[in-house]
């Protein structure tokens, strides 16, 4: 039969020589490259003492954003539960109330916004799709879990905190094409 | 009665003599097929007002053969013998598509993302077709509240296209009208005289009618993106109507009931109030099948079965 690959062996049974049978030059050849690595670089590092450096566009996990007035920018368009390849993402609409004009920008809103981090493959599609700015990646990375069902997101999870201070900054992911046109307020999706 | 000759975009077909320009495309069907806004096959007198179903008309019959100067309206004008009319292969004729486009979104707010009929709205596939990425007029665009008219029918005045179809569902499908367009110009707008005044049993067919998502569905709303929902063809016995109607389904749950609508976006038949408001249990329907919807569709998005699922109980 024809070899796919020229790294096969034929194994025969051939008797072992003196040196062979004693095994002794064969277990110091590999200690001596299980011992070289040790003083080596370390191919892994202490996490979480130590983190590594992430990239900036790196796509974790996800953030529901608020506008300047704290108002969620959702409005449950559903594009990114369509753009979505892994069907990671599912939510309810809900209608705005009169007086809750200070909770949710546009008058229909996510009541139930769910992502499954275990469906999830951080392609970043949801974040293409979304024509309210309001869903990013981030660099923060998914907590494991011992159970499935935490790794069901919702909107507790994924809104980012009213706290000006602890607003989460995605600037780095917008290109400047974008930066550009947030600054033209003639646009609705500006004001 | 001897047939016309006409040539559509190099096409040519053969129609009675009364025929418009756009049904004589719908003969032929396919890319030549101009697109409509306020023409509604089933509405007697609609149409002619939206303009973009303009279209070259190259030559005028077989005995004068001179082009008409002007673009005409494909819906409003006869066809005559050996007529050659140009839709996508006359650059003008596009041109002017992408003006009237253009023109139709000035007062248009864009808030596709909230409105329940995107991703079956007319202008947001006309403007997907030949509109252009950017807005250029800086003008502020002239706003409305949503009103409840009747109470399962929602309009929202800031995205109508003042088509006209709603206006003659009054007069035609219902015994009276009690909506219509108040202003003039600039300033026209559909509204009823006194709020909450239509309740006629077949006044929910301005919903089907409706090009754009002025007029929408009361019990819909913003239950679900019309891309999440399935439909399905079902009928019931109904007093009023033929009962022929399509639920669109999330699960075992009917969201939504509306006319069964053809390629061209009209429905088949005219519902009543009845069927379409009222009947939201598994139960009072019997399920024919699953709709078939066209694949480019995003309707068609994130459905995998083309067949009722084992969730749907078809009732005998």
């Amino acid at each position: 039969m024809q070899t796919l690959t020229n790294r096969s062996k034929m194994v025969s049974d051939k008797k072992m020589t003196f040196m062979e049978w004693i095994y002794l030059p064969a277990i110091f050849k590999g200690m001596s490259i299980t011992i070289r690595h040790f003083f080596g670089k370390k191919a892994t590092i202490n996490y979480p003492e130590q983190k590594r450096e992430f990239s900036k566009v790196y796509r974790g996990q996800h953030v529901l954003k608020r506008d300047d007035q704290g108002r969620e920018r959702c409005t449950a368009c559903g594009l990114c539960a369509v753009a979505c390849p892994a069907e990671a993402i599912t939510m309810r609409a809900a209608e705005r109330k009169p007086g809750e004009e200070n909770l949710y920008r546009e008058e229909k809103y996510a009541a139930v916004y769910e992502i499954n981090m275990l469906r999830c493959i951080f392609c970043g599609d949801c974040e293409d799709a979304c024509p309210k700015e309001a869903i990013f990646l981030t660099d923060r990375i998914v907590a494991s879990q011992y159970e499935r069902k935490p790794f069901v997101y919702g909107k507790d999870i994924l809104v980012e905190p009213l706290d000006l201070n602890l607003r989460i900054d995605i600037s780095a992911r917008q290109t400047e094409a974008v930066h550009q046109f947030k600054l033209v307020k003639r646009y609705a999706h500006n004001k | 009665m001897p047939l016309l000759k006409v040539t559509i975009d190099n096409i040519e077909v053969e129609v009675e003599a009364g025929t418009t320009i756009m049904n004589a495309a719908r003969k032929i069907g396919g890319h030549v097929v101009p697109p409509a806004m306020c023409y509604y096959s089933k509405l007697e007198g609609s149409g002619g007002k939206c303009r973009t179903c303009l279209v070259k008309v190259s030559q005028g019959s077989a005995k004068d053969p001179r082009p008409m100067p002007k673009l005409v309206a494909s819906c409003r004008t006869m066809v005559q013998d050996g007529m050659v009319v140009q839709n996508t292969t006359s650059p003008e004729a596009m041109e002017s598509r992408r003006a009237i486009t253009e023109f139709l979104l000035v007062n248009h707010p864009l808030d596709c993302p909230v409105c329940d009929q995107a991703g079956e709205c007319h202008l947001q596939d006309l403007s997907y077709v030949h509109g252009i990425q950017e807005t250029r007029t800086v003008e502020e665009r002239r706003t409305f509240k949503p009103i409840d008219i009747g109470d399962k029918i929602k309009l929202n005045m800031n995205r109508c296209i003042l088509c006209y179809r709603c206006v003659m569902v009054g007069d035609q499908i219902t015994d009276k009208r009690v909506h219509g367009v108040l202003g003039r110009g600039d300033h026209s707008e559909i509204s009823t005289h006194i709020l909450n005044a239509v309740d006629n049993d077949f006044s929910g067919n301005m919903i089907d009618v409706c090009p754009v998502g002025a007029l929408t569905d009361n019990t819909f709303r913003f239950k679900s993106r019309v891309w999440f929902t399935k439909p399905f063809d079902a009928h019931r016995e109904c007093s009023k109507c033929s009962g022929k109607v399509a639920l669109w389904m999330k699960g075992e749950e009917i969201l939504r009931v509306t006319g069964r609508k053809d390629k061209y976006g009209e429905v088949e038949e005219f519902i009543c109030n009845d069927c379409r408001f009222d009947r939201k249990e598994l139960k009072d329907w019997v399920v024919e099948g699953p709709r078939t919807i066209e694949r480019h569709s995003v309707i068609s998005q994130n459905h995998y079965e083309t067949s009722p699922g084992k969730s749907v109980r078809v009732s005998k």
